[in-house]
């Protein structure tokens, strides 16, 4: 890579052992993938908790804030496995809290935000048009990417990290214009309604097209989406294919025509979604039973809109006794939810509201041994492709049928 | 003296250091968080074509690499513990799986010719040369 006067000296050791190690990793990456040069970047997000960190990690955290680095850019960090509030209840090891609580203050002494939000974009730092970021979690890329218009690769945990130490990144995938660019049509004839369906979208999509560096484009969706219906198709498109961006004409800003999107280009491939493709995905999760154990809502956290649709759908209801009900959001969406009274009318109904947290980050290996859980059913899909990972069997359903289950117990279908 | 390979395999330069041992190859994708136990390495999605085997040691060859950002960290953290892979070969891979091999010193190759999933059989010695974007084959397994 070509390296400026800054660099040269970053490398040299000149502004601390710290970035030195932080450079040499990014230059490492940046040669792998044919970078040129780096790219100043606006905002750095961390992904580091200790479910998937472990102890290494947080020995490699704690090694750096020793070293007394501090971030340069503006840097926030991504949900916990714990919520410090609820872990005794949720059932978590002390042990695990405490490892947790030392990973913070690594966070905290590196000049980290601690705000613990995968939707960081929704309710803390919205990115703008064009910039270029270093952003972890995928679902805060696909969505800076696609409907900020903003610039990031996926940037792990230790990348977003390096990226904070030095305020760079290598210039290569996502920073470029050239592969910003549409290369796989997919016309929508199966019209995605509640917001599970546009996650069940990004599924079937995903797993059809599952490579980092190919950016489908989706056209003929005749609805008017929300924001957080396309959180869910980003989200979803990151989880099930690994894919950082996608273009929905019409309404993200580098697809207000097709032509746009494709850069004038003929699409590589094309997919056409007939109508029962979202049905077909809700169908390829199929329950062992149809006793209803655990219902989780989460990933990404919820936002104000959704814990409202939650209290709203719990109302005068209860959730079955034999049925623990989850949701996740972040700090900021929590004080609001508690002020607005949607909080007490979840915990009302049975339900219970995590703040901070994920939930397959909250040790869900061990909470599935400890209380023996079998099934999960969610309406995100994400969760759904990701919680099959730890031994749990996923029930991916629309919003409104994972209410009914949680209240009855049991699944429709 | 130096081995000559039966079939050398080009690509662009890797990370990470040499290494030698006996291939594993599997057609699937790989994310360290979606498919495996990472207590154990061993692959614990049922829908996974290597559910129930170990990739602990091996020189893993995957198509692709899928998922999120864990993968990264979960690298670090299995080789502190022992249970890490020797070394990734991809057909393609991406950026999260490069950031968590630098991170891991695991060596990672990607892009190479002929492709390794047509020509690299479970069981086949070979080594692994990062820094020249070479794999080679230094004998067939008994199964080739």
């Amino acid at each position: 890579m070509r390296l400026t006067r800054e660099e040269e000296s970053m490398l040299a050791g000149a502004e601390g052992e710290a970035v030195r190690l932080a450079l040499e990793q990014q230059i490492k990456v940046g040669d792998f993938f044919g970078a040129e040069d780096f790219v100043p970047v606006a905002s750095a997000h961390v992904h580091s908790e200790m479910e998937t960190s472990g102890e290494a990690g947080l020995a490699f955290l704690e090694k750096i804030a020793a070293l007394g680095a501090k971030v340069r850019v503006p840097t926030t960090s991504n949900p916990r496995s714990v919520d410090f509030a609820h872990w005794r209840q949720v059932g978590q090891e002390e042990r695990h809290v405490e490892l947790e609580r030392r990973l913070v203050a690594a966070f905290a002494r590196l000049g980290v935000q601690v705000v613990d939000t995968c939707i960081n974009y929704q309710s803390i730092t919205p990115p703008r048009f064009g910039q270029h970021l270093a952003w972890g979690d995928t679902g805060t890329v696909a969505f800076a990417n696609s409907v900020a218009g903003a610039r990031s690769n996926f940037e792990a945990g230790p990348a977003a990290l390096t990226a904070a130490l030095t305020g760079r990144v290598p210039r290569y995938g996502y920073h470029l214009p050239e592969q910003r660019l549409g290369t796989v049509l997919v016309e929508v004839h199966d019209q995605p309604q509640d917001k599970a369906d546009w996650g069940a979208l990004g599924c079937v999509v995903g797993r059809e097209v599952g490579d980092y560096w190919q950016v489908p484009v989706f056209d003929g969706i005749e609805s008017e989406p929300s924001v957080d219906d396309l959180k869910q198709l980003g989200a979803s498109l990151a989880s099930y294919g690994s894919l950082p961006m996608f273009h929905l004409v019409g309404v993200t800003p580098e697809a207000r025509t097709r032509e746009e999107a494709f850069g004038g280009r003929e699409p590589a491939r094309r997919l056409v979604l007939e109508p029962g493709a979202l049905e077909a995905a809700y169908r390829s999760y199929l329950p062992e039973s149809d006793k209803v154990e655990l219902v989780v809502f989460s990933a990404p956290q919820l936002s104000l809109d959704e814990l409202k649709n939650l209290a709203v759908g719990l109302e005068g209801k209860n959730v079955h006794p034999e049925v623990k009900l989850l949701a996740t959001t972040n700090y900021a969406n929590y004080g609001l939810a508690e002020r607005l009274g949607y909080v007490k009318a979840v915990e009302d109904a049975g339900g219970t509201v995590l703040a901070g947290v994920c939930f397959y980050l909250m040790t869900p290996n061990e909470l599935r041994e400890k209380y023996g859980y079998r099934s999960l059913v969610t309406n995100s899909a994400k969760l759904a492709n990701i919680i099959s990972g730890y031994g749990y069997v996923p029930v991916l359903r629309p919003t409104a049928v994972c209410l009914w289950a949680a209240v009855e117990g049991r699944l429709p279908w | 003296m130096v081995e000559e390979p039966l079939l050398v395999l080009r690509g662009h330069p890797g990370v990470g250091p040499d290494v030698e041992g006996e291939a594993w190859v599997c057609q699937d994708n790989f994310s360290a968080r979606y498919d495996l136990d990472r207590r154990t390495g061993t692959f614990s999605r049922r829908s996974h074509a290597c559910y129930g085997q170990s990739l602990v040691g091996r020189v893993c060859f995957f198509n692709g690499a899928k998922g999120g950002v864990s993968t990264s960290w979960a690298l670090l953290d299995m080789k502190s513990r022992g249970v890490a892979p020797a070394a990734l070969v991809f057909r393609l891979t991406n950026p999260v799986m490069v950031q968590g091999a630098v991170l891991a010193d695991i060596p990672l190759l990607d892009r190479l010719s002929p492709d390794p999933l047509d020509t690299v059989h479970t069981g086949d010695y070979v080594r692994l040369r990062p820094r020249e974007g070479l794999v080679e084959i230094l004998r067939r397994g008994a199964g080739t």
